[in-house]
């Protein structure tokens, strides 16, 4: 396959950066997305160039790491997959991709496509733990029972990974999405009820603080997800924050 | 409590509880308005009570009127503050991919819907309350059905108000099942409820639509 990358290069934070069009050929259909990126750094090393700076890690969609707007959605055209799990078989002989870094102020750009998601880690330290007594008198976590559809569906908020597809994907870069799911999965299991109301009230607090956008319900994030984390997580957090909220 | 109102949730609710109050006016004010293809006795006589009723004019009305400003500021607010959350735009946003055109476009189909409400009180609202208030006319419950129709012999007002209910429909669209997400109410009765919200979205700007064309094509 011979293709047209157009990719968003910027020297550091402070620099305007742009987009810059290399032609790339010899790509197979069943190389990742990743190792496409990784033929295209060794040209440019080759040719004495600056490579392209993109996050990546386990590759295996696993770990959140990899991001990169594709062609205008977040982790490309296909679902329920991460950037590393995309293979160029979703693309044609010919055809021209754009790739550049996710975009929110609270995403800010480090590096060509690398951009700072720490703001995801304050929100989660804000109150996205459960207290547990470690000194020695630990309870036996089975003892407490819980139901099978809450440990369902409180796993399924816990699969997000917190890539930051939702924010990049959604018209207002939105992190409700986000924020819902690491507040679902623990308002769900009697182990997080202790800390339920002081733990909704802040995490919506930094998230609101980091300067990400309203949720205006498009479901943006909810399609983009590469772990399918559901809307009904946002639902619920307005639950918990209201019931919290007026406590 | 104290810092509730400056939350994101928080002012997503009040937009939409704010809305919901706005489409059940709605619906009272084409239930009204629908007398009027059919009996110009009976709108006259609903017409005459809604403009002469203490409650009605003195109460429910400036609440109406909070609730219609209350709603469009907050769209503008968070508008605003959406904007601001994304300084720099992607140079390829492929929306259309995981979203409806009219989740996207709340702004601009609020803006429409603006818009028709300043000619809609040019037309209705403000000769109503000049009349009543400021000329102080006495009290005549038989002209409320000239009054209205009158309006409707002009074809480009009756285009504009077609146009503007179009704009409706595709706010209320996505406004209407939406405002129950932000609520926070649980995904199967939300989901319940989304067939109801499309069809009242469509239905009754299209039944505003065919009152404007009715009394249009009965005047020509």
């Amino acid at each position: 396959m011979n293709l047209t990358l157009k990719i968003w290069r910027q020297k550091d934070a402070n620099a305007k950066g742009g987009i810059v069009t290399y032609q790339l050929g010899g790509v197979e259909p069943d190389m990742s997305f990743l190792e496409m990126l990784d033929v295209l750094n060794q040209d440019l090393i080759d040719k004495g160039e600056e490579p392209v700076v993109f996050d990546h890690d386990c590759r295996e969609g696993i770990c959140g790491t990899c991001s990169l707007q594709i062609n205008g959605e977040p982790h490309g055209p296909d679902r329920l997959i991460t950037t590393c799990q995309l293979h160029m078989r979703m693309f044609k002989d010919g055809d021209t991709i754009v790739i550049e870094p996710f975009r929110a102020k609270a995403f800010p750009v480090i590096k060509d496509l690398i951009v700072d998601r720490s703001s995801f880690e304050r929100i989660q330290q804000a109150g996205g733990y459960v207290s547990v007594n470690t000194s020695g008198n630990t309870q036996d976590a089975n003892a407490i029972l819980v139901p099978k559809d809450k440990a369902d569906t409180a796993f399924d908020a816990a699969t997000c990974i917190g890539c930051g597809a939702c924010v990049a994907a959604c018209k207002n870069a939105s992190a409700m999405l986000f924020t819902s799911a690491k507040v679902s999965q623990l308002a769900l299991l009697p182990q997080g009820e202790v800390e339920a109301d002081r733990r909704v009230l802040a995490m919506v607090e930094q998230m609101d603080k980091e300067g990400f956008g309203n949720c205006t319900n498009t479901g943006a994030c909810e399609i983009e997800c590469p772990k399918g984390i559901s809307l009904e997580n946002i639902a619920r957090m307005n639950r918990e924050y209201l019931r919290a909220s007026t406590k | 409590m104290s810092g509730i109102l400056k939350s994101s949730i928080a002012r997503k609710v009040v937009m939409a509880l704010s809305g919901l109050f706005l489409v059940l006016f709605l619906l009272q004010h084409f239930l009204i308005n629908f007398t009027s293809v059919f009996s110009a006795t009976t709108f006259n006589e609903v017409s005459h009570f809604m403009g002469s009723n203490f409650f009605v004019q003195f109460l429910l009305q400036p609440i109406l009127i909070l609730g219609v400003i209350i709603h469009f500021v907050l769209g503008f607010v968070l508008e605003y503050n959406n904007r601001k959350a994304r300084v720099k735009k992607y140079v390829r946003f492929n929306g259309s991919a995981n979203s409806t055109w009219m989740s996207r476009n709340m702004i601009w189909t609020g803006l429409v819907v603006l818009a028709f409400l300043v000619l809609h009180f040019y037309d209705f609202w403000f000769p109503e309350i000049i009349h009543k208030y400021i000329q102080v006319h006495p009290e005549d419950p038989t002209r409320y059905y000239g009054e209205t129709v009158a309006k409707f012999t002009d074809p480009v007002r009756t285009l504009l108000y077609v146009i503007s209910f179009i704009f409706l429909s595709l706010h209320l669209l996505h406004g209407f099942s939406s405002s129950f997400q932000s609520v926070g109410w649980h995904e199967k009765f939300y989901k319940g409820m989304r067939g109801a919200t499309v069809a009242f979205s469509i239905l009754i700007p299209l039944g505003f639509i065919f009152i404007a064309v009715y009394h249009y094509f009965n005047q020509v």
